[in-house]
């Protein structure tokens, strides 16, 4: 009975907490790394006060939040206030439950993990939309509305880019999906090589799904001070930002695992030890592409909002669509290699 | 604890909050609480699906329902002005038309289940599990090859319906001002401006005369 209790309960809670405490230390580290790639890229120092070339600065900065205190507007809807800024962080938490680290390194192998995913991801733009109304201000108010409509349009292109993964995978569970990606060729068997242009529209929804700069109207400093979230301070708007940058380090694990082999080495397996797959190539390519985050952040100037639109109804959807039917042929007249071959 | 009497009490449970959030879709007054009582019904609904192995329809339930079409609900919900007092005399003046809909739906569901009840054994076990495939393969194997054409004419009409829905609300206004954005793509830079060369400093000799002014 108590066995039975412990199998079942307290071990699933042992590896959440796994996965979830280094995810938070990883979010912290990310903005530092945040903050001084793009202050190189500036031409700036970037923090560098706060302990060993500024490294506890993240740290600082988390608890200065912490102690501050949490307002709450004039006629605000005090109990959806509150709730907006949890609603972001658990989707953007419960995510990670599928994500598959390494071959056997997996918190649930769901069969439906894709789609499971796709709902967790749908579901983040509530605490958005929530925190625009519920905060009782103009501004929040219209950056919840342009991000409500960003999301749906960009979470389309998403699934449509998913729907060419699944197609030629054969499968909505991560896991298969990695290993229908090995071969002898290594780093040419991946699916970014079929599928280059979704790989593309992929990763450019993943940035606009997260309303990261240059899609990041919803916040829109210049225009509307700061979004959905410029009445919140102190702790709840720690979660938010907690959670924008779970869900940056989310999509650049999935575009990774998706579409670049996951833990797999892009070296064949002849050559020895960099040829074997593991958890750390996922890392390095994880960590390459939220660099990218960072990277356009300092580069591009924001969208126009008209534009954002233009180009996810007009530009990626109907390239998605086209190329599902190009990653049908595909597999169907057996171009691509899936799973490990010869 | 044994895992049927786990699952009966996750099943009870989700059964309560669906109901209860359902209720409190047609009871609350403000609407956007409304809406998100309905998003929690969607969601307890999927959850009942999960438990019975129906994971690919729950999941789907998820994405469509609480990710797309009640995020505009509630975007639409949000941009109206809605006056209480005529919602409340609204609800008197349609609760007989309300009353007779829910009534016939009721004996519809009742008739429903019954005719189920009574095919029970006829219908057997889960397909899925005794064909050994997961739930998402089994569901697209039925559809593609058993009922392909029941499933390609409702795409049809769904297609249909969203042409319609376009066709109903496009308007083209000839007042407004409207940028071709493939043109604006296509501007070429040497068109709209003129860079000249020219040296950064002056030569000495000819420095006018004005920047020299005396320091007071």
């Amino acid at each position: 009975m108590l066995d039975q209790l412990i199998q079942q309960l307290v071990w699933p809670i042992v590896y959440i907490l796994c996965i979830t405490l280094p995810l938070i230390v990883a979010v912290a580290m990310f903005v530092f790394w945040e903050r001084k790639v793009i202050g190189w890229m500036h031409v700036r120092m970037g923090p560098n006060k706060i302990g060993p070339f500024g490294l506890l600065q993240a740290f600082a900065d988390t608890i200065k939040l912490l102690l501050k205190e949490v307002i709450l507007p004039t006629n605000a809807s005090r109990f959806l206030y509150y709730l907006a800024p949890l609603l972001t962080l658990i989707p953007a938490l419960a995510a990670w439950a599928v994500i598959p680290f390494s071959s056997r390194m997996v918190l649930s192998n769901a069969n439906a993990g894709v789609l499971y995913l796709l709902a967790m991801t749908s579901m983040g733009v509530y605490g958005i939309i929530l925190a625009g109304w519920a905060s009782n201000s103009r501004y929040a108010l219209l950056g919840a509305m342009r991000s409500a409509a960003q999301v749906i349009s960009y979470e389309l292109a998403m699934g449509l880019c998913l729907v060419c993964v699944l197609v030629l995978a054969g499968s909505l569970n991560l896991t298969d999906i990695v290993n229908a990606q090995a071969g002898s060729k290594g780093l040419f068997d991946w699916f970014w090589l079929p599928l280059l242009p979704v790989f593309v529209i992929y990763f450019i929804s993943g940035v606009a799904e997260t309303n990261r700069a240059p899609f990041d109207v919803a916040e829109g400093e210049s225009e509307i001070v700061a979004g959905f979230h410029v009445e919140y301070s102190g702790s709840a708007f720690a979660i938010f930002f907690l959670a924008e940058y779970a869900n940056m380090i989310l999509v650049s694990f999935l575009a990774s695992i998706l579409f670049m082999g996951g833990w797999l080495s892009p070296f064949p397996a002849t050559w020895g030890f960099i040829g074997h797959g593991g958890v750390l190539w996922l890392f390095i390519k994880a960590f390459v592409f939220s660099f990218m985050f960072l990277w356009f952040r300092a580069s591009f100037p924001r969208y126009r909002y008209d534009q954002i639109m233009r180009l996810g109804w007009k530009v990626f959807i109907p390239i998605a669509i086209v190329w599902v039917l190009v990653a049908g042929c595909l597999k169907y007249f057996g171009l691509v290699s899936i799973g490990p071959g010869v | 604890m044994n895992p049927q009497l786990f699952q009966l009490i996750c099943f009870y449970a989700f059964g309560v909050v669906t109901v209860a959030s359902a209720l409190a879709v047609i009871s609350l007054r403000n609407t956007v609480h409304a809406v998100l009582a309905l998003v929690l019904t969607f969601f307890s609904t999927a959850c009942l699906w999960m438990l019975a192995d129906a994971e690919f329809l729950a999941l789907a339930l998820i994405v469509v329902y609480v990710g797309a079409v009640m995020v505009l609900f509630l975007f639409v919900v949000m941009m109206l002005d809605i006056d209480q007092e005529t919602m409340r005399e609204g609800f008197v003046k349609f609760l007989p038309v309300g009353l007779i809909v829910a009534v016939v739906m009721l004996t519809e569901m009742l008739g429903l289940i019954g005719v189920r009840a009574m095919h029970a054994q006829l219908m057997g076990p889960n397909p899925a599990s005794v064909a050994g495939v997961s739930n998402t393969a089994w569901l697209g194997h039925a559809l593609y090859t058993q009922y392909l054409l029941p499933f390609e004419i409702a795409a049809l009409i769904l297609t249909v319906g969203v042409v319609a829905a376009v066709a109903l609300t496009l308007r083209q206004r000839t007042d407004a001002r409207h940028e071709s954005a493939s043109q604006q793509v296509r501007v070429n830079p040497r068109d709209r401006i003129r860079i000249v060369k020219m040296a950064a400093e002056r030569p000495v000799g000819d420095a006018p005369a004005a920047t020299q002014e005396p320091r007071p």
